[in-house]
């Protein structure tokens, strides 16, 4: 007979790790500086690292542009209404900052820092934050001599004690109060998502079906003709590479800017032509000097940038592999309108 | 007059239907198609780094279907082969090991239902009532029967040395989104699951394995689970120290708020699931849950709270999942203020709006387990209200 072996007892599965796998992938940093590599960077570098590759979501402040998270700011605002909760005003611990730069930034390009860019980082959030001067510098060395502001302002979960009252093993179940007024009401702010097509099902008879079919068919065959000419092939490779660009830029059916301008149609496009979209000086002067982003313009860009156009705001380092490159103008290409 | 669908023979009495591989891994009928997750796009920057909700208020049961259970990425739901798959356990142990997909499925397994709330879920509702449905208003939340090893296993088979105090838990996508998990839970019922609901985990849920964390707020459940490290003190992450931490009125903050306090909702009649047949027989139903063990009664208002009424359970009570429960009534067709309050095996009872702000403040963002209304109006339309 089988049996099922004791709780502890081993199965032999799995392989043992390898010391240098261990380091690939073991990368937390905890508070009290466990698993810093050893670097350093000043605020300086900080500000020009920062500036190319944080600043489109974070602003060049750290002040964080739409609903992109702010870094800076917002000290003494916890007890107040809508509190900021930055770096400065609210994270605990600088390992914090440092361990999800290094590993998780920047977003859609993450692990992609070296350990100094990443104390320069760090060391320019800090300045933003008025908890270090310009001459800082900070490294695995001075690490553990920052002390962020709100490093005392937890406490370890106390609802057992704090919320006592809410067990309650005989709640009331009658004349439990005098009166009830309805005191607040959501149509008031009315921000909830339009309920598209919710009636649509019990509504809908079946030529109106059908009819609404054929949109769909129609809506769903364009962009296929449309790709014919492609190379399929290349299409496909290119939306994979696509996913380099998806964290600022949209594409195909209902495609908005986001961080980036929308993308429909950039194939041939004259430069700027999002419209509604802020670009940065360097692009609309581009523009305004008639750039038109041609196969050829589009590869220049793309394969580097800030080289390219100095002063753009696409924070994204380039494409290195001209396939890349060639299967990402494609992809664009079949949503030419 | 009679009814045509009856007198009259209907083309699908008459003609024939799909042949049987029409749709070899099949979708819900189009007929079902308002019944989907939805976003609030105001909410997040982006699509990637964001939320959806699960459509509660047309559900019924307990189990969530994969394909409308909410979604919450960090970095987006990556694609990641079985093949490609690898598990590290490392840090205070005997032999640190790396575990492939196939290795996995050789552990003996077990089978467990829990439910996954989002600490946020009705988050946007501590300052008041602001969306009008139960998909918004709770909707980040699933229940899934899971397949899947115990972490407890995985950890011994590596061998935990005795100075290990807590695990570190980290995803392979670029957020990784590492929480810190206390030695004795990771040992406790924590689960290594690749199967949801019998069928893969699919993409936006971790596949093709993640963690999962009975009880406790969805953001420790880490999907694309690709390392367990114990350590003898925890990370303090960014996702365990700048988010889900729960700030109280005087500044001061609290963390480690792992548990989901016990909670439900009314999902119909409900903003999004309205009474359309007037007064008579009516079905109220909803769901609750308590992350600290079995939901053992529910109680309905029908008056914003003055009276409440037991519910029926549809089944006892299972620890941390979600449980159904339906109070049929006669109505009137007079207005209602319909609530629901939970009430948990640990003797907790689902606190209403007033009594968690008078502990917490306004800014909490988190773990909003408070008492919900509905205003149900003569017309059958319902509105979400808060009460005094």
């Amino acid at each position: 007979m089988f049996v099922t072996p004791a709780a502890a007892e081993k199965f032999g599965l799995g392989r043992p790790a390898l010391p240098e796998e261990i380091a690939a992938w073991d990368l937390d940093v905890a508070p009290d500086g466990t698993g810093l590599p050893a670097g350093s960077g000043d605020v300086f570098t900080g500000e020009e690292v920062f500036a190319e590759k944080c600043a489109v979501c974070h602003g060049d402040f750290a002040e964080g542009v739409g609903n992109w998270p702010k870094l800076a700011g917002g000290q003494g605002t916890l007890d107040h209404e809508d509190p900021l909760k930055t770096v400065g005003s609210y994270w605990p611990y600088l390992s914090t900052t440092w361990d999800y730069v290094n590993r998780s930034m920047p977003f859609g390009n993450a692990q992609s820092l070296t350990p100094d860019e990443v104390y320069a980082i760090v060391a320019y959030i800090l300045y933003s934050n008025d908890l270090v001067d310009d001459e800082f510098v900070l490294s695995d060395e001075t690490f553990l001599e920052v002390e962020l502001p709100n490093a005392d302002g937890f406490i370890l979960d106390d609802r057992q004690e704090a919320e006592k009252h809410f067990w309650n093993p005989e709640p009331c179940m009658e004349n439990c109060k005098d009166s009830v007024e309805i005191t607040m009401r959501a149509m008031v702010l009315d921000v909830t998502p339009e309920e598209e097509g919710v009636e649509a099902p019990a509504a809908a008879g079946p030529v109106q079906d059908a009819a609404a079919e054929e949109a769909v068919k129609e809506a769903v065959e364009e962009p296929v003709e449309t790709a014919a000419v492609l190379d399929p092939e290349l299409v496909a490779q290119g939306e994979k590479t696509f996913k380099k660009c998806k964290a600022c830029h949209q594409v195909g059916e209902g495609a908005k800017s986001k961080t980036g301008p929308v993308l429909n149609g950039i194939v041939g496009a004259p430069a700027g032509h999002a419209e509604g979209f802020r670009y940065s000086k360097a692009m609309t002067a581009a523009a305004e000097d008639g750039l038109v982003w041609t196969e050829a313009e589009l590869a220049a860009f793309l394969a580097k940038p800030k080289t390219y156009m100095k002063g753009t705001k696409m924070s994204f380092a380039g494409l290195k592999k001209d396939s890349d490159i060639e299967a990402v103008i494609a992809y664009l290409q079949s949503y030419s309108q | 007059a009679p009814d045509p669908l009856i007198t009259e023979v209907q083309d699908w009495a008459s003609g024939l239907g799909e042949g049987v591989d029409a749709t070899p891994y099949g979708l819900p009928i189009k007929y079902e198609s308002d019944v989907v997750r939805r976003n609030v796009e105001w909410l997040t920057a982006d699509t990637i780094s964001s939320i959806n909700f699960t459509p509660i208020h047309a559900l019924d049961g307990t189990i969530t279907p994969q394909g409308c259970a909410f979604e919450r990425h960090h970095s987006g739901a990556i694609e990641l082969r079985k093949e490609d798959y690898r598990l590290m356990i490392n840090g205070l142990v005997g032999t640190p090991l790396v575990f492939t997909y196939e290795d996995l499925e050789r552990f003996p397994r077990e089978n467990r239902v829990y439910f996954c709330e989002c600490a946020a879920n009705s988050g946007m509702e501590w300052a008041g009532a602001q969306l009008n449905g139960a998909q918004f208003t709770h909707g980040m939340i699933h229940n899934m029967e899971y397949s899947g090893v115990s972490l407890r296993t995985l950890l011994e088979e590596a061998g935990v040395k005795p100075e290990g105090k807590w695990v570190y838990v980290e995803g392979a996508d670029a957020s990784s989104n590492g929480r810190s998990i206390p030695l004795e839970k990771a040992m406790d019922d924590v689960l290594v699951a690749f199967k949801a609901n019998g069928e893969a985990l699919r993409k936006e849920h971790g596949y093709p394995v993640r963690l999962v964390v009975p009880g406790w707020e969805g953001n420790m459940w880490i999907k694309w689970l690709r390392r367990v490290e114990v350590m003898d003190q925890p990370v303090e992450s960014r996702e365990e120290t700048s988010k889900y931490t729960d700030t109280l009125a005087n500044g001061i903050s609290r963390k480690w708020t792992w548990e989901m306090d016990a909670k439900s909702v009314v999902t119909s009649p409900s903003p999004q699931a309205p009474i359309k047949h007037g007064a008579g027989p009516l079905v109220i139903t909803g769901l609750a849950w308590s992350g600290r063990g079995a939901v053992t009664g529910v109680d309905v208002s029908l008056d914003g709270g003055k009276t409440w009424t037991e519910a029926r359970l549809a089944a006892p009570g299972t620890d941390k999942a979600l449980t159904r429960f339906y109070l049929d009534i006669n109505w009137d067709g007079s207005e209602m203020l319909l609530q629901s309050r939970a009430k948990d095996a640990t003797g907790y009872v689902q606190p209403t709006k007033a009594q968690l702000r008078e502990v917490r403040g306004l800014n909490s963002i988190y773990h909003n387990n408070a008492i919900q209304t509905w205003w149900v109006k003569a017309n059958g339309e319902a509105e979400n209200v808060e009460v005094s």
